[in-house]
């Protein structure tokens, strides 16, 4: 049944693959800003801009933001495609969403195939970083704005592993994928090739945003943790989330002291961030001086956090637990509380 | 454990193709997914709440000797109905016995693991293990 019409679909695939020597091809007329093979060391604040390859969008309603040079609009984003210096990422849940049409010159980082490391539950290094960048001709010097399904939380996550090797200009879409396909913008389904970049080797800065069960275990009782999953999985009730048994834990509640703070209270139903004076209230209960730690199930939903206090409302000192439930609430003898209370840390041992 | 003739056939023609053919037909599965009965629509617009890709799956075994399987998943879940519609080809008609022998594992035989990563393909094992609880628990007894 399948194999009497497969033959005709691949060759209308091939057909559309050789028109798509196209116009993305040649687009990076950006040799004045790319300032050559030049290891930039870690930034002890990597979100901090030092240089602005494509001019911020000026949109009034970002303008509250801490940070509002790390958002794009869609009709800023629409505006600028082509631009010299500019590269588009997008990064989803569904890996093959991007193949079913995306903004034009986009091009696809996939989290768990291009930014987790294939062996070890950890991030890839600086070389394959590197790598990856050179492949997909971004400079270290371009402005990368990304985008994605699920209100951004992929892309946040992107954005946020971008951060780890401080890449200094990267943006996320506000909206995401969502903004730009409900206004009806144009798609395409071209995968642009650029030319290969040399994106320099730098080593991976883990220490400003990111957080290990080690350390989450020191924090608790003297820095605020934040729960961001749904209140089903704080309580302990559910152990992960329906339908994604294989991403669950043998132990279900939260860390202790953490509070519960659910990622989508920071986004509007139509995934865009809530405004500044929103977002302050939900977070109300978080001093933003003090140092702070995020997590979830696997520190997707928590980067989108990390994203919001960390640009929108400008604190600067916020890690992501990465590990977060997945790791411990696997852990033996990790602490847990279960219910509605983030209650106090254990007694001394 | 053995595949139906309908599965052997997908798996053969995965195995045919490079990575990039295969995420291809993959897309094509995807599109390939026939909407839901008018009866089943109703139960597939229940909202699951956090769910990562909404998948909705029915199994009717009131005839052992053709099971029926429905399944829903938005446009915007492309893998997820890639899965589903892999499953659907491969085992809708088949008999209660037949999807009982296929291996819980049959994911893994698709070649699929560097086109969508091992983590995902996890999702279509879960498909099939709900699929295969539901046609014991209703031909039992």
């Amino acid at each position: 049944m399948k194999a009497s019409k497969k033959p005709v679909a691949l060759r209308r695939y091939v057909i559309h693959t050789l028109q798509r020597i196209g116009p993305y091809a040649c687009d990076t007329g950006d040799a004045q800003l790319t300032g050559g093979l030049r290891v930039t060391p870690p930034d002890p604040k990597p979100w901090e801009l030092r240089k602005v390859p494509v001019e911020l969008d000026p949109n009034p309603a970002f303008a509250a933001y801490a940070h509002p040079e790390r958002l794009v609009s869609a009709d800023w984003l629409s505006a600028h495609l082509g631009a010299p210096g500019l590269k588009i990422i997008e990064s989803d849940e569904d890996v093959l969403l991007y193949d079913i049409g995306h903004i034009p010159t986009a091009q696809k980082v996939d989290w768990h195939l291009n930014l987790n490391d294939p062996t070890v539950r950890d991030y890839i290094d600086g070389e394959q970083f590197a790598e990856l960048m050179r492949s997909k001709g971004i400079e270290r010097d371009d402005t990368v704005v990304i985008y994605g399904d699920k209100s951004n939380w992929w892309a946040a996550y992107a954005l946020w592993v971008f951060t780890l090797f401080g890449h200094p200009d990267v943006r996320l879409l506000d909206g995401g994928r969502d903004a730009w396909m409900n206004e009806q913008r144009e798609t395409s389904f071209d995968v642009p090739e650029y030319p290969r970049s040399d994106y320099p080797v730098v080593t991976r800065d883990d220490a400003p945003i990111r957080a290990f069960a080690a350390e989450v275990r020191e924090a608790i009782g003297r820095e605020p943790l934040v729960d961001v999953r749904s209140p089903q999985e704080y309580t302990g009730e559910r152990t992960h989330m329906p339908d994604y048994p294989e991403e669950g834990a043998l132990r279900g509640g939260h860390i202790p002291t953490a509070i519960s703070i659910p990622w989508a209270k920071a986004a509007a139903p139509d995934g865009r961030f809530r405004s500044r004076a929103e977002l302050e209230e939900v977070y109300a209960g978080l001093d933003p001086q003090t140092p702070t730690i995020a997590y979830c199930r696997i520190g997707e939903r928590s980067s989108h956090t990390w994203f919001v206090l960390t640009h929108l409302l400008g604190f600067p000192n916020v890690r992501n637990y990465d590990g977060s439930w997945t790791e411990w609430g696997n852990s033996v003898r990790a602490p847990i509380v279960t219910g509605p209370e983030p209650d106090g840390a254990p007694a001394a041992e | 454990m053995t595949l139906t003739p309908a599965l052997q056939e997908i798996v053969d023609d995965f195995a045919a193709l490079d990575d990039r053919d295969r995420a291809t037909l993959l897309l094509e599965f995807a599109d390939d997914l026939p909407d839901l009965p008018e009866h089943l629509q109703t139960a597939a617009m229940e909202p699951v709440p956090e769910c990562q890709s909404p998948i909705f799956l029915s199994v009717d075994a009131a005839d052992p000797a053709a099971v029926r399987l429905y399944f829903s998943a938005p446009r915007e879940a492309p893998t997820t109905r890639g899965f589903a519609s892999i499953l659907h080809q491969g085992l809708d008609g088949a008999s209660a016995a037949e999807i009982a022998a296929v291996p819980s594992d049959f994911a893994s035989t698709l070649n699929l693991a560097s086109v969508v990563s091992p983590l995902r393909l996890r999702g279509m094992s879960g498909m099939l293990v709900r699929i295969k609880r539901q046609v014991a628990e209703q031909t039992a007894g």
